[in-house]
């Protein structure tokens, strides 16, 4: 065998896929096209162990103009001749080895993903884990990962409007950085990811090619690496001003007839842009080594095809037409240079001085194996589920005192310190900013509005992946509902451990199809996803972390609704619940339960039934002005919720109804389907109608105002101390001293 | 009249300030690609925000090179309007048009967030919209607005009535609070001695249209307008 083990380990290749290589080439690949195979392969570019499941996802709706698939996400009609592209991708293992730069990189990625497409991105998103603020390196890692988001995205002008962060001690080997960008596009503008016919002309825009990055989607992103430490020379070092030029340079390139498709060089460069156009158009293409510009000499084919140094684009260009698009590039001192060919023959061929250096058919590198390993259900998950909730004791503390330690832990206390960081308004269409249930922004020469949320509770998932995977779904769209916007489309981010472990296949089966469930019930197909698999460290595997984010459209921006109380003497209405009673299983993954009584357990469940229902009505109560806000009860539950309604809209609340003997289930469970609404009392009967035409329970628990908040006889807190509480949490965890 | 909006490689608030003016304001705008020289007919300048060529060396220090900004030279020395928004100030700072330089926030972090800012003269072309005094609420979003100036220089911009804008809390008192940066005497925006070059860190376009938010920096932008409308700039039109 020519290639060594030490190579395929390099690539992550096992030794059966290498023999597939050889049988299916009818050859000894050399190491050139055992590396595009590595790249092609891979998890990240071959999803070969997700991409069957992949497939129960729901891709399809009478908004979609173009499905995804072979393209970087699925194209979403919005009306009036516009239509939105959105993608959530990771950058988790780069961002454990070098935090600023595996973060930044990975807001610059997902952004090329877009504008590749046509799309001016509108709006960026992050889905954070951390392992516990109290070590040290969490801390680093958090702010580092903040610090390079911030860095990055302010850099390039793009709003960074939301997403959510969570602690546990999971994830502190392997924390998770998932990246969401939105864009929008006139649908003529619309380019796609391909090679279209042959003759076409292919030019590499942006950065030069240098050593960075390779083998970070085959070695990097698909194995765990426990034993690999020292990996920083497969993180990428971003370059932000060139992201923006790039940006304005594609879109003005998009808007003429001269190119064919664009795509960007993402995860295995130049490897996987080219092959994947090709594979597009059916066709194949030919890389000529020498003229792709780089940044030392003495690089070797296999280092340029190989790459990942950022910041670069592929652009097919019609033949005799290169000239009048390198002048748009040389406009903005951006280097363009014609590096290959379309060609007939479906090959992808690499030359070098006039020597072919590897030529495989393109059809088998975008045709990798395709794996259901065995998926088994973890022994310990039985015990877990039936936990005997109410067989715990009320804690040792005052329901005030609970109250304020769930608002000022760093699960729950405000973002601000985050969000503050990020310019979250350039555009100039961020109407409801970060803070509340999920950003929404206007769409400049409409009325509509857009609002983006991200959601995935790892808690939940672990203990029922299949519930786990429909409450994300049902808790990203929730928060969509709660400004107003009906959700049209989802993008998903999967992010678990080893599927070669049977118990961590059976998390990723069930969670997908809890998804997909979800997702045909609201009617919003999954747009676009990535998978992110092998995330462990030390051989422990993370919580099962779906991340979901949800796109919801509204045709009348100005009628929103925001997540702070409003007005004096406004009723309070709890949706989808007709009491304050709950029972004890309720309390399944609370944070409470971690934190008071330091367990993950129990069954979360969700009624999609009523969870579409309470949605419906909360987006009806808002569009009819009858709601005059509306926030989701969800982490920490319903009095975390009151607690935060009051703090935003600096006011307080009385709340009559009758808490039980046990207020810890009442208050601090993490039910599904609960919304908290406040209306004017001329406005409580056709608060009424509404409920009873959707069949939604509710229930009238009390009334806005004064400085306190009043939870029956057990909580009575003044909003300053609630809000010193909230707001200050989060930076209070940072300064905690070293424990590690 | 007309507003031009000029555009440096890594600009990101020439959209935005283009949508002020226009949209909101109801006014012309034109984009001025910073490698062209020609500001003939524009009444006002903007120097928006963004990363001009990534504010790499130092923010502003590349793009004062570019060819637009011999233009603006000349368009300000003639008495035209010029208003240096966030990166905007930075550039005109390091132009020489204005004294004083934008160091790191005294935290080290970016910010982005709503301030208030007092009026502290109605006596410019760029506040004659409002009251000595005013408070205006306009968001900051920047890493690197903490203004530094030595202490005669200080002297001067205080005794000219050169500072413009101070960060203040709600009541419009300038407190060490109140400050989002460090900078010094709460300084948020200077004009120069003529008092027809402004530069400010917040940004007053984002803040023009009730969907926003507030529409406080209309003020900065009306009170320009009614400056153009009564005495047009003899240096702006006829350049």
């Amino acid at each position: 065998m020519p290639i060594s083990q030490e190579v395929l380990d390099q690539l992550a290749i096992s030794q059966g896929e290498y023999e597939a290589i050889v049988e299916r080439l009818g050859r000894e690949p050399n190491h050139l096209e055992v590396g595009l195979f590595g790249s092609m392969w891979s998890e990240h570019c071959g999803y070969k162990h997700s991409k069957p499941l992949l497939r129960s996802f729901n891709t399809t709706s009478e908004r979609m103009l173009v499905a995804p698939g072979s393209e970087n996400a699925g194209v979403v009609d919005i009306g009036q001749g516009l239509a939105v592209v959105m993608k959530v991708e990771s950058h988790n293992h780069p961002s454990a080895i070098e935090p600023y730069e595996g973060a930044a990189t990975g807001v610059g990625g997902i952004v090329r993903d877009i504008f590749a497409m046509g799309a001016r991105p509108i709006a960026l998103l992050n889905s954070l884990r951390f392992g516990p603020l109290t070590e040290g390196r969490n801390r680093y890692l958090f702010q580092g990962v903040v610090s390079g988001i911030s860095g990055y995205g302010n850099c390039i002008g793009v709003p960074d409007v939301g997403g959510e962060v969570q602690f546990a001690p999971c994830y502190s080997g392997n924390p998770l950085v998932n990246a969401m960008c939105v864009g929008i596009l006139r649908h003529e503008d619309l380019r796609r990811a391909t090679a279209g016919s042959p003759g076409n002309l292919i030019m590499l825009v942006g950065a030069d090619t240098g050593r960075d990055g390779i083998h970070g989607a085959s070695g990097l992103a698909s194995r765990t690496f426990e034993e690999e430490r020292e990996l920083r020379p497969t993180v990428q070092v971003g370059n932000p001003f060139l992201e923006k030029v790039l940006i304005e340079a594609c879109l003005e390139a998009a808007e003429s007839d001269a190119v064919i498709g664009i795509q960007d060089l993402g995860a295995a460069g130049l490897t996987s842009s080219s092959v994947e156009c090709a594979s597009n158009a059916g066709v194949g293409i030919r890389i000529d080594i020498d003229a792709v510009p780089r940044r030392e000499s003495g690089m070797t084919p296999y280092e340029v095809m190989l790459s990942e140094s950022q910041e670069r684009m592929l652009v097919v260009v019609k033949p005799g037409r290169e000239a009048e698009v390198k002048a748009i590039f040389d406009r903005w001192d951006l280097r363009s240079d014609v590096i290959g060919e379309v060609m007939e023959d479906g090959l992808a061929s690499i030359s070098e001085s006039g020597r072919v250096e590897a030529a495989v058919p393109v059809e088998l590198l975008t045709d990798p194996p395709l794996y259901e390993p065995p998926a088994m259900k973890p022994s310990w998950l039985d015990d877990l589920q039936s936990f005997d909730l109410e067989s715990l004791p009320l804690p040792d503390a005052t329901p005030s005192d609970v109250l304020k330690t769930l608002l000022a832990s760093s699960n729950i206390a405000s973002r601000q310190w985050i969000y503050r960081q990020y310019d979250h308004q350039v555009q100039t269409n961020t109407v409801v900013a970060p803070g509340g249930d999920a950003a929404l922004l206007r769409v400049k020469d409409t009325t509509k509005g857009l609002a983006v949320s991200t959601d995935g509770n790892g808690r939940f998932c672990y203990l029922d992946p299949y519930v786990g995977g429909m409450i994300a779904v049902a808790e990203a769209c929730r928060n969509v509902s709660c400004t107003g916007a009906t959700p049209i489309a989802l993008t998903d981010c999967l992010n678990f451990g080893n599927p070669e472990k049977p118990e961590i296949y059976f998390q990723l089966r069930e969670a997908v199809a809890g998804m997909a469930e979800a997702s045909r019930r609201f009617d919003a197909p999954v747009v676009s996803g990535n998978v992110s698999l092998y995330n462990e460290a030390q051989g422990e595997g993370i919580y099962p972390t779906p991340v979901v984010g949800a796109l919801g459209l509204t045709e009348d921006v100005s009628s929103h609704t925001t997540a702070g109380f409003k007005g004096e003497g406004d009723i309070i209405v709890l949706l989808g619940r007709s009491s304050l009673d709950a029972d004890a299983s309720e309390l399944a993954g609370s944070e409470y339960l971690s934190l008071f009584h330091g367990t993950v357990a129990g069954r979360p469940t969700i009624d999609l039934d009523l969870e579409v229902a309470v949605q419906r009505a909360c987006r009806s109560l808002i569009s009819s002005g009858i709601a005059k806000s509306a926030h989701d009860c969800s982490d920490g539950g319903l009095a975390v919720a009151l607690a935060e309604s009051a703090i935003i809209g600096e006011l307080g609340a009385d709340i009559s109804s009758r808490v039980e003997d046990r207020w810890d289930i009442s208050l601090f469970n993490e039910g599904q389907s609960r919304i908290l609404v406040s209306v004017s009392p001329d406005n409580l009967d056709a608060l009424r109608t509404v409920c009873e035409s959707e069949s939604v329970p509710y229930v009238e628990i009390g009334v806005v105002g004064g400085a306190e908040l009043k939870v029956g006889e057990v909580v009575a807190e003044s909003v300053a101390d609630l809000t010193d509480a909230y707001m200050n949490g989060l930076p209070r965890s940072l300064e905690t001293p070293s424990h590690s | 009249m007309e507003f031009g909006v000029i555009v440096f490689p890594g600009t990101w608030s020439d959209g935005d300030c283009y949508t002020a003016v226009t949209d909101n304001l109801g006014e012309q705008a034109r984009y001025i690609w910073h490698k062209d020289t020609d500001v003939s007919g524009v009444d006002c300048l903007i120097v928006p925000g963004g990363f001009s060529y990534g504010d790499y060396l130092r923010a502003g220090a590349i793009a004062r090179f570019s060819p637009i900004m011999k233009s603006v030279e000349e368009f300000a020395s003639g008495g035209g309007l010029v208003i240096g928004i966030c990166n905007g100030f930075q550039i005109l700072c390091e132009a020489g048009l204005l004294p004083g330089v934008l160091m790191r926030n005294d935290h080290l972090q970016f910010r982005c967030q709503w301030v208030n800012l007092r009026v502290e003269t109605t006596d410019t072309h760029f506040t004659n919209a409002s009251q000595k005094g005013d408070v205006l609420s306009v968001p900051i979003s920047h890493g690197e607005g903490n203004f530094y100036a030595d202490e005669a220089t200080l002297k001067t911009l205080q005794d000219n009535g050169q500072i413009a804008f101070s960060y203040c809390d709600d009541a419009g008192n300038v407190t060490p609070e109140a400050n989002p940066n460090g900078s010094l005497r709460n300084i948020a925006g200077i004009t120069n001695a003529e008092g027809n070059v402004l530069g400010m860190m917040p940004h007053p376009e984002r803040c023009c249209d009730p969907l926003m938010g507030g529409t406080d920096g209309l003020t900065i932008f009306r009170s320009i307008v009614q400056s153009i409308s009564k005495s047009p700039i003899a240096g702006a039109s006829s350049a």
